[in-house]
């Protein structure tokens, strides 16, 4: 098993490095949870109590800042995570009153093109889930329909509870949930895997909270035939695409994350080639941005080496406008039918 | 006579909330929990049954309280253990062992006397209920 650090903002998960996707489990980070755990004292009737510091005292506030300082865009995602966040403050301090809510019920759908930062914004919920108490752990259990569905009879079943029991105390997310049941097949175990699933949803919602992520269309039409599903999921939230100057503002993020920089011309050149970039078929948002700087670094790297002339460390941070151009989205197949190079 | 085997075994029975802070503590050092039973109750009966694998890869203790509680209902007259297993030191080596459940009644031991030469005496433990065959000890009949 593979524990990997929460990456900050904008590090896409990338799939096929560190463990198999199923496995790669995120621990929230350590202290502001653990003060979520903590007992609060009773309140009398008449206390009155400041919202500020209790938001301080739940470490929300951090989560809250670094989701937005992180995320460029999706305002209505942030909208809704901070509204969820408010009302599990709120019935926390009820409770300190005595007074008796129910458990809200926070299984989730993530609908969205690739790209548009469903994973991540899963794994600031569950941390935030973590700090406001509502989830133990507080890890990530990343799953797709082969870690949940069996080969033969009597596989499934185990094979779910064996994911379910993994993601217990924390966020089972479960990419592309819509393969979990197959039109075409009626005697597809997926049905065993989704039935599972519901009856794990309904029974132990202390312990666990199912994110199921997709695209709209496909997710929309997964719902329609499994209405039990629809039902049990109360939150729905779209991830709307991202304009131009957000990936831009994304790709700013990334490259110096990777320590890199933009030379003013680059600047220009990487604008025009994101347009350019977002007309084209395949074209998955934050993911496409990522890989295009790492073309970049490629040209960025055998253009020195072709140089062959003296470096200074700013050479090798810099990225030229060249590193850009010679994409080939600027060339002549810029209808765009092949792979990008 | 109430059986002593394992850590806790001379206080109380744990209740559920004991024993699952118990394994969040065994996972939380890094053990794997392991559920066993067993109908056959002598101290050197150390071989017990295993109620599924391991759980090399769970984080909450609610998923070990589960399969506990699962095998509790399946096996509702025998007696139930979790274990924690240590593989840090890279061989078997069991880090903690209690009993999670028993038998209502436990009819206890006779103990046997052997004669040998030179009027020495050899002390061996028989368990009242293992006197009924694998799967229907600790029944109502027998118990």
């Amino acid at each position: 098993m593979t524990e990997q650090a929460t990456p900050p903002g904008f590090a896409m998960p990338v799939p096929g490095t560190a463990a198999p996707a199923q496995t790669r489990r995120v621990h929230a980070s350590e202290d502001p949870a653990d003060q979520g755990q903590r007992e609060e004292e009773p309140l009398a009737d008449g206390a009155l109590v400041d919202i500020g510091a209790w938001q301080q005292q739940l470490a929300i506030s951090g989560v809250l800042d670094r989701l937005d300082t992180e995320l460029v865009g999706l305002a209505p995602v942030k909208t809704r995570v901070s509204e969820i966040a408010a009302l599990l403050m709120i019935d926390r301090l009820r409770g300190r009153y005595g007074l008796t809510s129910s458990r809200p019920t926070l299984h989730m759908c993530f609908t969205g093109s690739p790209g548009t930062g469903k994973t991540t914004v899963a794994i600031r919920m569950a941390e935030m889930l973590k700090g406001l108490g509502y989830l133990r752990r507080g890890h990530l259990v990343t799953a797709t329909r082969d870690d949940l569905v069996g080969e033969y009879v009597g596989h499934t079943a185990p094979k779910t509870k064996g994911v379910l029991k993994r993601a217990m105390g924390g966020v089972l997310f479960i990419d592309e949930a819509y393969y979990l049941y197959r039109t075409d097949n009626e005697r597809d175990y997926g049905q065993e895997a989704i039935e599972i699933l519901l009856q794990v949803m309904e029974a132990d919602r202390d312990d666990l909270v199912v994110i199921l992520a997709g695209y709209r269309d496909r997710m929309d039409s997964f719902f329609a035939s499994n209405p039990g599903m629809a039902s049990r999921i109360a939150h729905h939230i779209d991830f709307p695409d991202f304009t131009a100057d957000e990936l831009a503002r994304i790709a700013e993020l990334m490259v110096a994350q990777q320590s890199h920089r933009f030379s003013p011309a680059a600047h220009q050149a990487f604008r025009e080639y994101i347009e350019l970039r977002m007309g084209q078929p395949r074209f998955a948002n934050a993911r496409s941005v990522r890989n295009a700087i790492d073309r970049m670094r490629l040209r960025q790297a055998n253009r020195l080496v072709a140089s062959g002339a003296m470096v200074g460390k700013d050479d090798l941070v810099r990225l030229e406008a060249d590193d850009i151009r010679l994409s080939r989205v600027f060339g002549q197949d810029a209808a765009g039918t092949g792979p990008l190079r | 006579m109430r059986i002593t085997q394992g850590t806790f075994s001379y206080l109380p029975d744990l209740t559920d909330a004991e024993i699952t802070a118990q394994l969040q503590y065994a996972i939380d050092q890094g053990w794997a929990i392991a559920v066993e039973f067993t109908d056959d109750p002598h101290p050197r009966n150390s071989l017990w049954e295993m109620w599924g694998l391991p759980m090399f890869d769970i984080a909450d203790a609610a998923a070990g309280l589960a399969e506990i509680r699962a095998c509790r209902d399946a096996n509702p007259r025998h007696y139930v253990l979790a274990s924690a297993y240590d593989a840090s030191y890279g061989r078997q080596t069991t880090a903690l062992s209690f009993i999670v459940h028993r038998p209502p009644e436990e009819p206890g031991f006779r103990l046997g006397r052997q004669e040998g030469g030179d009027r020495r005496i050899r002390y061996t433990l028989h368990p009242y209920a293992a006197g009924q065959p694998h799967g229907r000890r600790y029944t109502e009949a027998s118990g």
